[in-house]
């Protein structure tokens, strides 16, 4: 096994700032992938301004918002195969588009409605895990198992800063290592759990410098450039399927908006931090890549943007056609053969909905 | 019960936040700790205004770790604290269970009684609040059934404030399961000061002599709403248990004698729920005064659905009042 260092404290970045922070570049990314990165970035910010909105007129329940997350979520996901398996948390509910789901699939979870369940297998993206960081280990399984098949798939664990408190998190991880499972461990370090600021989460310099515990690299990118994340999550795949073992990525960015739709920040979190940080949001900031390289001009944002629009209308008209679903629903799938006692308490609780109180 | 007299118009949110400014007022080795209960106050504010009176250190938000919370909380009180722990809702609470059940209601056992743990874990419980997957349990089964540990649900703003009260000078460790469905909704009278309400004890919500209907937290407020109802059929008794352990039993076995009938209704799942202890109860010492079969009307065995399926789930006016009706035809 290789020698394993303190993780790299320094922010990798790829992206500059259209001044004196010249770009760089990314081997192996042609025109045509830098824009579908772009696509992709569009259509999670896209599903995340609507679904804000949606949840303002109603047609949604709450929601949480990944603004500003967009890139660190794209930017992995581009760098894996469909073969490779996603285990996302709340944060990134929407992640699925990008393997192909329909928008109204992810609009129905947030509706609470049973169209929002999935098959893991149809995209190879695990369930939108609730509790924080309980999904650490399933993805460490999942890793451990193509590898015991000798299968060249590798996962990622999508997980917050906060996430890294659980015993859950520490469980996976370690178990990672010992395995030698080919595992990404993507930390979104937005700074916050809900109101809890890292300082009162950790009192180690970075979350990467975790890595060193469980015997894996651990590196640090600006979460809000998606091409070092895109580079980073690329090199750890690439020494997973190597049978090099898990990589833990920090990705470091900062939560510009409430937790969720039900948050009001405003009693714990310093406005003018978020306000500097919103100027220098993900998507703006390869938006102004990509037209340094003249890879990108206005007609061709307004198609990606327009495409992006159209998905999430009829998205939400879709989620909004189904039908309200069956009571029936309530008994199914937690077991392959119900206990019979079930379908007694369906048939009870339809004599009792087709009867009246009078 | 001792309280001063005056009286303030309260939701149960507020009642609970009353509660525990009182507490860490009356004893400073009190503290709270939990995610989110300091800076934010907790996020159904039910800790607001702790921080700013009593300081970072007497309310903690702490690192997000369930275990973490109820572990350090066993150290604590070891150290001479009396933590107050909030679990941030009911299905977080669930990675703690392993420092529950191992020691939090073992430990002063283990010691041959010489040590005490006086531990309070609060946490909103309960559905019908159209939430996400895992924020609508109701968990309560889980903590009556830890033995070392006893559980309040409360139904009031009034009771609320009492028994958190009586939870936090408990001398054992104590879960308050509190109805969110009714956190902000449900007002009520509370006693201003120091309020308590004795664990052990039932609450008669409503007298009849029909039919009992039995319930604890949110479930109370539906049962008084089919005795509502029932009005012109029936004169309908609403029992509220609100301390499940230590369980009033003399209350429970009174009213079954007074009115022969009972419904018991709860909100979680049912096999093993807290309706079959009663039920049991009922079945091994008041076999004689019943004139009809003890019937639950509960939650099924399946995980809690998704919200849209929400209210075929939960037990509702229509269910209660379908059950009171069978049982006073039987
Ligand atoms: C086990 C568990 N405890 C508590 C919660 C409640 N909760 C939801 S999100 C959150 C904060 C998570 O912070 P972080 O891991 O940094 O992820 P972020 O939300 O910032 O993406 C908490 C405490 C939960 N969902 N699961
Ligand atoms: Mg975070």
């Amino acid at each position: 096994m290789a020698q394993v260092l303190p993780a790299e404290r320094d922010l990798r970045r790829v992206i500059g700032d259209g001044d004196g922070v010249p770009d760089g570049e990314v081997e192996g990314l042609d025109e045509q992938a830098l824009v579908d990165l772009y696509r992709s970035l569009v259509l999670l910010r896209t599903y995340d301004e609507r679904s804000v909105v949606y949840h303002r007129q109603g047609r949604i329940g709450t929601y949480a918002i990944f603004w500003n997350h967009e890139a660190m979520q794209a930017g992995a996901v581009h760098a894996l195969s469909d073969d490779d398996w996603i285990f996302p948390s709340y944060r990134e509910s929407a992640i699925g588009l990008l393997r192909g789901m329909p928008a109204a699939t992810v609009l129905s979870w947030w509706r609470g409605h049973p169209a929002g369940w999935w098959n893991p297998a149809d995209y190879n993206v695990g369930s939108i895990c609730v509790p924080i960081a309980t999904h650490v280990p399933h993805a460490a399984g999942l890793a451990w198992g193509k590898k015991l098949d000798g299968e060249p798939s590798v996962a990622i664990a999508f997980f917050g800063d906060g996430a890294t408190s659980e015993g859950a998190f520490h469980e996976g991880a370690n178990f990672a290592g010992v395995m030698s499972a080919p595992l990404i461990l993507l930390c979104n370090n937005n700074q916050w759990a809900i109101s809890t600021p890292l300082s009162a989460q950790t009192a180690a310099e970075t979350l990467a410098d975790k890595a060193v515990g469980y015997g894996m690299p651990g590196v640090r990118v600006d979460g809000a450039d998606v091409l070092a994340v895109y580079e980073a999550v690329r090199e750890a795949a690439e020494r997973a399927r190597a049978g090099g073992g898990p990589t833990f990525v920090e990705a470091v960015t900062y939560r510009c908006a409430p937790h969720a739709t039900a948050d009001d920040p405003r009693a714990y979190i310093d406005l003018e931090r978020v306000e500097e940080e919103r100027a220098r949001e993900c998507v703006g900031r390869y938006d102004g890549y990509l037209r340094r390289l003249g890879v990108l001009d206005d007609a061709l944002t307004e198609e990606i943007r327009g495409e992006a629009a159209e998905m999430l209308r009829r998205g939400i008209a879709e989620a909004e056609s189904l039908p309200e679903p069956d009571p029936a629903v309530v008994f199914e799938w937690a077991y392959a053969e119900p206990p019979p006692a079930l379908a007694h308490d369906l048939a009870e609780l339809r004599r009792v909905l087709g009867g009246s109180l009078g | 019960m001792f309280s001063e007299g005056r009286l303030a118009e309260l939701t149960l949110a507020e009642a609970l936040n009353d509660a525990l400014h009182v507490e860490l007022e009356r004893d400073e080795r009190t503290l709270v700790m939990g995610e989110d209960v300091g800076r934010a106050g907790g996020v159904f504010r039910v800790t607001a205004g702790l921080r700013d009176r009593f300081g970072p250190d007497r309310c903690v938000d702490t690192p997000l770790a369930e275990a973490g919370i109820m572990g350090t909380a066993v150290g604590l009180c070891m150290a001479g604290w009396r933590p107050v722990c909030e679990m941030q809702y009911d299905a977080f609470s669930y990675p703690g269970l392993d420092q529950l059940i191992t020691h939090v209601g073992r430990y002063r056992w283990r010691t041959g009684g010489r040590m005490e743990f006086p531990i309070t874990v609060r946490m909103p419980y309960g559905g019908g609040v159209k939430a996400p997957e895992l924020h609508e349990d109701s968990p309560e089964t889980y903590y009556v059934h830890t033995p070392g540990v006893k559980v309040a649900i409360p139904s009031t703003p009034a009771d609320a404030k009492g028994l958190l009260a009586a939870a936090i000078r408990d001398p054992d460790p104590v879960v308050v399961l509190e109805p969110k469905l009714h956190y902000r909704t449900m007002r009520g009278e509370v006693p201003e000061g120091e309020h308590v309400v004795p664990l052990g004890r039932a609450r008669v919500a409503r007298e009849g002599d029909d039919v009992t209907l039995v319930a604890y937290g949110s479930m109370v407020p539906l049962c008084e709403q089919a005795a509502d109802a029932l009005a012109g059929e029936a004169s309908v008794e609403v029992l509220d248990i609100r301390s499940l352990r230590p369980l009033d039993e003399d209350a429970l076995l009174a009213s079954a004698a007074k009115t022969g009938r009972v419904v018991i209704v709860q909100e979680a799942p049912r096999t093993l729920g807290f309706a079959a202890e009663l039920a049991a109860i009922l079945a091994e010492k008041a076999i004689l005064d019943l004139r009809g079969p003890v019937l639950r009307v509960t939650g099924y065995d399946v995980p809690f659905p998704f919200w849209k399926l929400e209210d075929y789930y939960l037990p509702s006016l229509e269910r209660v009042v379908d059950a009171a009706r069978r049982l006073l035809a039987f």
